[in-house]
């Protein structure tokens, strides 16, 4: 019995010394000046004249004009992305084909490529001597700048975050539940929604909000091939860009302010549902054994 | 009974054979017109003219310094990034102290915020009419903002998760009985460090680290705000393809996306393949 609490004991003793201090605030003190004081001067600076001028900018029609853009196109692309995100993230778990590895390899690309040269490519594709323009002009597609180009360009940014989230919760799946189900004569799709689906729906909930954040800050993908004319291609990010460019600061700040805390906002709730979910899974858990 | 044990086994890989490819055929399909078709378009206009007109336009005075000044700053930032990641998580895995579940949160922040959003915050700290700015730039001579100091905090900003991430699963499941044997056997715990615990983290180090520099030299909306965009000071290469594009430059455009894209292309790669050896290391483990 004595054993088994020396290793615990040293490894405290170990940690007790000064060192351990300077690490804490050194890590403390490097995140504070890189992430915290940033984030608190953003926020002193909005709303320096009070609150009044705040919540004119946040009415505006010309901010909530950008911000419906914004919204159209982040709820459009998080659907298709929970359709083909989920589905080539069961794919790749689930079945053997030739040609897998580079599938797996595929998927990454976006988080690498520049967002300009994401534009641009797109622009290549649609732009006035883009591969693709006659046959986009024929069928009266206009894609660049256009909000159909701005949604592709949201699109390929976005398109890691789904599946890299549903892989390791896919992979996690308890198979037996699916071959009892099986056994028992339910047919694939009564097996799907019945058994699959409240495995894995926190995690893809989790995968949405990701995508849902990544679609609304997109900036330089939907600059380049949006153009960003105002009441047209201007999304909130984009809407951002110009009143810093015209000096209007406080316009700036304050949409800077509402993006991005409603961005952490969501992806935060997102995380603390998965953890309670988890937490309670374990619990579950706990009981049966 | 044996047979019907086997049964829905059974009944699965049959099915995988007849339904896999009305799954896989729309996933397939997707990702090829979403990214294959898009890289193939940018590989072809950018040889279009051939590989000398594609030196001739990256070494073009402009187009190289931007292309060298993304690179120092990135280096610069993957280093600091390293140490630093390094540090927060051995501190958010091995210690314990009050405050320490909202640090492990704030770790994300960087992820869920805008980069954009990150330039106009990093304006608002250093620039030249706020107090902290004004500080630097008068009293010590150090200009954050349209220099490229602020190059390197911006991307020292939005990459911070990257090493962290990549290490604190890895720490958090290495067996402490060989630390634990170096510490009875007389090591203090700066060698106990170096010798066992860091040769551990090598590997997800290297990764993350790739992966923080291959997302920095594309970084385009935190950059654009913090640096500006002047020509052979503070252009980065992402900004200086903006700007060939706007200004109809087609052959710089391309030839400069082309040479970002590969440079990024074979760091993930690398990346990726560190991350292969690692899972096989440690399944023969």
């Amino acid at each position: 019995m004595p054993f088994k609490n020396i290793g615990g004991e040293k490894m405290q003793q170990i940690k007790k010394g000064w060192g351990r201090w300077v690490l804490i605030f050194l890590v403390l003190g490097y995140m504070g000046f890189l992430i915290l004081a940033p984030i608190t001067a953003l926020v002193k600076g909005a709303f320096e004249n009070g609150l009044m001028p705040v919540l004119r900018v946040i009415t505006s029609p010309v901010f909530l004009q950008s911000l419906a853009l914004s919204l159209k196109i982040a709820i459009i692309v998080v659907i298709l992305q929970i359709f083909f995100g989920t589905s080539i993230a069961w794919v790749i778990v689930r079945q053997e084909f030739v040609g897998k590895p580079l599938l797996n390899g595929l998927i990454d690309i976006p988080f690498s490529i520049s967002p300009v040269v994401v534009g641009y490519m797109l622009l290549m594709m649609f732009g006035r001597n883009g591969y693709l323009f006659p046959i986009m002009e024929k069928l009266g597609i206009k894609v660049a700048f256009a909000v159909p180009g701005m949604f592709l360009a949201t699109l390929f940014v976005s398109l890691p975050f789904m599946i890299r989230e549903m892989i390791p919760v896919i992979k996690n799946l308890d198979r037996k539940q699916e071959f009892a189900a099986q056994t028992l004569g339910a047919s694939q799709w009564k097996v799907f929604w019945r058994v699959i689906f409240p495995q894995i729906k926190h995690g893809m909930i989790y995968g949405l909000t990701l995508t849902l954040a990544r679609a609304l800050g997109e900036f330089g993908a939907v600059l380049v091939i949006g153009g960003g004319v105002q009441g047209r291609t201007e999304t909130t990010t984009l809407y951002i860009f110009r009143c810093l460019d015209e000096r209007r600061y406080i316009e700036a700040y304050t949409a800077s302010i509402f993006l991005g805390s409603f961005s952490v906002l969501i992806v935060f709730l997102a995380d603390w549902f998965k953890r309670r979910q988890i937490r309670q899974h374990r619990n579950d858990n706990g009981f049966v054994g | 009974m044996e047979s019907k044990l086997e049964l829905p086994v059974l009944r699965r890989s049959s099915k995988g054979h007849g339904q896999g490819w009305l799954l896989r055929l729309p996933g397939i399909l997707y990702l090829t017109l979403m990214i294959v078709v898009p890289l193939l378009v940018i590989i072809q206009d950018g040889l279009r003219e051939g590989i000398a007109e594609l030196i001739h336009q990256i070494t073009l005075p402009i187009a190289r310094h931007a292309i060298l000044l993304t690179l120092w700053t990135s280096a610069l930032m993957t280093i600091i990034n390293a140490v630093m990641g390094l540090m927060t998580a051995f501190v958010l895995v091995r210690f314990e102290f009050p405050g320490k579940r909202v640090l492990n949160a704030i770790v994300d922040l960087p992820l869920a915020i805008p980069t954009l959003v990150t330039g106009v915050m990093l304006v608002m700290l250093y620039g030249p009419q706020e107090t902290l700015g004004n500080f630097l730039a008068n009293q010590i001579g150090f200009e954050v903002i349209f220099a490229p100091p602020g190059i390197v905090i911006s991307l020292l900003f939005i990459s911070f998760p990257f090493v962290v991430r990549n290490i604190q699963p890895v720490l958090q499941e290495l067996d402490r009985t060989q630390e634990l044997a170096a510490s009875t056997l007389g090591a203090g715990s700066w060698k106990t460090f170096w010798k066992i615990v860091f040769p551990a983290l090598i590997l997800p180090l290297t990764s993350g680290s790739l992966m923080s520099f291959s997302r920095a030299i594309g970084e385009f909306g935190a950059v654009v705000i913090v640096a500006g965009n002047i020509p052979l000071k503070t252009q980065t290469a992402a900004v200086y393809t903006l700007g060939a594009v706007e200004s109809e430059n087609r052959l710089g455009a391309s030839a400069v996306s082309l040479l970002l894209t590969s440079i990024a292309f074979l760091i993930l790669i690398t990346a990726n393949a560190i991350q292969k050896y690692r899972g096989r290391k440690n399944a023969a483990d």
